[in-house]
């Protein structure tokens, strides 16, 4: 007569997990890791490695007439460049807000899409717009100049040629 | 020549060609013609589409004042939708190149191209109202109860969904209008940074930043966006909103069919003559799924009182609705032709540049606050709206329109108050200005805080958790806090449409924008 197990445990114990529910239980495990693994290199790919956009660089010839006060804005550029006794300097011209281009008028610049308005030298006059016009890196190559909109410059920074 | 038979054999084979119509109709439809009351129950057992409407129906349901159709028709909108824009896609060319040469051709060169284009426009314009309508209809008969709760919620997903395929929408013609509202758009999804740079952490925590490059796939507006947003328009968000769909309708079938008063059969009074009868014949289903099926035992021994099969009766009633929606569709395309302004110009933007309708509301804020109006607001909104089943668990007023403590006359008190704060904080805005115009120099994150858009929310809030206090119930507060919203939607979407013009100013009308 063998010895019987039930002795040791109580039947109201809960039972020990059989190999066999072991082996089911790690198998889904391994399928369900395997899904996540596969799921999170799914929702890497839609975020771009390389930025698809136009070059930030461009360069400009200022007119020999710019004065301290007026901005000139390349043909099909977003930037205002004004020339004054300390030297030359590169501003925004995309709202801080939600991104629309600006256009200057009457010594300030507006925004035509929720009204805010800017200094010409950047700063916030009114409406929603969160911080003031950032400056560009402007690097002077012999009359001209190079304008880098991925560089932004502290505020009053002025390039002479 | 082998020892088969092949007279009887070919003539088998021949028998069974002849019979071949007859046996695919019987493999599909097994019931046979739906003649019956029973053979009409069991059709509808054996149909996929069909059984995802229950077999028989309360007559309460079918009341034109219980539902007034809004679901159905939000659905047929999306069917009329989704026919048109396969359609479209004959034609459209997701590049920045082609795509408005491509509606340009849709509108004038294809045959019927323009009323299709029209039709697909005005059906997403009737899908978005029936959703909110019928969001507003089971809010206030306080249809999203227990058992409905999570049913609530999928409904809160399709909101969101058909919101999304609206707005993705909006770019594919390439016209100024898409451009600039796609940006706008685009950099909402950004505004996370106007509280992050106000902290200082956007270099170490940018979510903003994220959101805008995910949808975009660049940082401007440009070929990359145009084919995310077509795939979300065509594929993702399509595909979503189908699935959730079915579950949406299956689970009211699950929670026990539409919501109902507990005097509904005394107020429906007997059945009207003309009306099918209830069980002609012996049942022969057994009731051995009441054991798995929720809520309260059916009827055994007597047929279920005040139902009537599907099949005719909602199904025509849903058919109904459709061929409305479908008229309204069509009425609307032959009035009015889907806008098509100049080719999207990426260096002077439309003025003013207007989102569709149902966002101007949301611009309005946008207006004042780029976060709090696209996301914070919204947020608030979405999160607030998820949690009403949560937190209302009373059970008074259930499926009476306006029904819970307070009642109709609560409704119209909160609906004065929610008028009179969005009309006072609008005009005080529009009057005087805000923070930036008197303190140049004030922190970005005080005006983050305190804007229009909170300011109003904070009043909102605090009448509704006034009205939890005085009647003692988070319904009430619900009824005050949900009817405050659409008071300050309707306001601001109004203002947003009508009231501003060029720069975001304030006009009484548009025949007073200045000419440029």
């Amino acid at each position: 007569m063998s010895k019987p197990t039930s002795t040791t445990r109580s039947r109201l114990d809960p039972e020990p997990v059989p190999r066999r529910d072991f082996l089911g239980i790690a198998s889904l495990a391994a399928a369900a890791s395997a899904m996540l693994f596969g799921l999170v290199g799914m929702l890497r790919l839609p975020k771009a490695a390389v930025v698809a956009s136009p070059s930030k660089k461009f360069t400009v010839e200022l007119p020999d007439s710019l004065a301290g006060g007026t901005p000139f804005i390349p043909p099909g550029r977003s930037v205002a460049l004004f020339r004054d006794e300390e030297g030359v300097y590169a501003v925004s011209l995309i709202c801080t807000h939600l991104g629309c281009i600006i256009k200057a008028a009457a010594g300030e610049f507006e925004c035509p899409c929720h009204g805010s308005k800017f200094a010409l030298d950047g700063a916030v006059i009114k409406g929603p717009a969160p911080s003031a016009l950032p400056w560009f890196e402007v690097v002077p190559r012999g009359d001209q100049f190079v304008v880098d909109e991925a560089t932004i410059v502290p505020q009053g920074t002025k390039v002479t040629a | 020549m082998s020892g088969s038979t092949p007279k009887s054999g070919l003539g088998e084979f021949v028998a069974n060609l002849a019979h071949a119509p007859g046996t695919i109709y019987r493999s599909a439809f097994r019931t046979g013609s739906p003649t019956t009351d029973r053979s009409r129950s069991n059709f509808v057992f054996g149909n996929v589409f069909l059984h995802l409407h229950p077999v028989r129906t309360h007559r309460w349901s079918l009341r034109w004042t219980t539902t007034m159709g809004l679901g159905i028709a939000a659905t047929a909108a999306f069917l009329i939708a989704l026919v048109t824009g396969v359609l479209l896609m004959f034609y459209y060319k997701p590049s920045p190149e082609a795509a408005y040469e491509s509606i340009k051709d849709i509108h004038f060169v294809v045959p019927t191209g323009r009323f299709i284009r029209n039709i697909h426009r005005w059906a997403a314009n009737v899908m978005v109202v029936a959703v909110l309508l019928h969001m507003v209809r089971v809010f206030y008969t306080a249809s999203y109860r227990a058992p409905r709760e999570f049913n609530w919620l999928i409904g809160m997903g399709l909101l969101v969904i058909t919101l999304g395929l609206s707005f993705t929408g909006y770019l594919l013609p390439w016209d100024q209008l898409a451009y600039w509202a796609t940006t706008i758009g685009a950099n909402i999804a950004q505004s996370p940074r106007e509280l992050t740079d106000a902290v200082g952490i956007t270099e170490s925590f940018d979510p903003g930043g994220l959101q805008k490059q995910l949808l975009l796939g660049s940082d401007t507006v440009g070929a990359e966006s145009l084919i995310r947003f077509y795939l979300l328009h065509v594929m993702i968000l399509p595909l979503a909103l189908a699935a959730l769909m079915a579950v949406h309708f299956w689970r009211i079938r699950k929670d026990g069919g539409l919501n109902r008063p507990e005097d509904a059969d005394s107020r429906l009074g007997p059945t009207p003559d003309g009306t099918y009868p209830v069980f002609t014949e012996a049942p022969k289903k057994t009731y051995h799924l009441a054991a798995i099926v929720r809520g309260q035992t059916p009827a055994v021994g007597r047929g279920p009182e005040n139902t009537v099969p599907s099949m005719p009766h909602l199904f025509y009633a849903e058919l109904g609705v459709l061929m409305v929606t479908l008229l309204i569709c069509v009425a609307l395309s032959l009035v009015a032709n889907a806008p098509l302004k100049e080719l999207a110009n990426p260096s002077i933007p439309e003025n003013p540049a207007k989102a569709p309708w149902y966002f101007l509301g949301l611009q309005e804020l946008v207006a004042f606050s780029a976060f709090v109006g696209g996301i914070g607001i919204p947020a608030v909104v979405v999160i607030g709206l998820g949690l009403i089943p949560l937190l209302d668990r009373e059970s008074a007023g259930g499926g009476r329109w306006f029904g819970g403590p307070g009642g109709g006359w609560l409704v119209a008190q909160a609906a004065i108050v929610g008028l009179a704060a969005v009309l006072a904080v609008e005009a005080f805005a529009i009057r005087f200005g805000w923070i930036r115009q008197w303190y140049p120099d004030a922190p970005q994150l005080w005006i983050t805080l305190i804007n229009p858009g909170t300011v109003l929310t904070a009043i909102y809030a605090g009448y509704s958790i006034w009205l939890v206090q005085r009647y003692r119930s988070t319904r009430a507060g619900a009824l005050g806090l949900f009817t405050c919203f659409l008071c300050g939607f309707l306001v601001l979407t109004v203002i947003g449409t009508h009231f501003r013009g060029p720069n975001w100013e304030f006009y009484w009308s548009p025949a007073h924008w200045p000419s440029h």
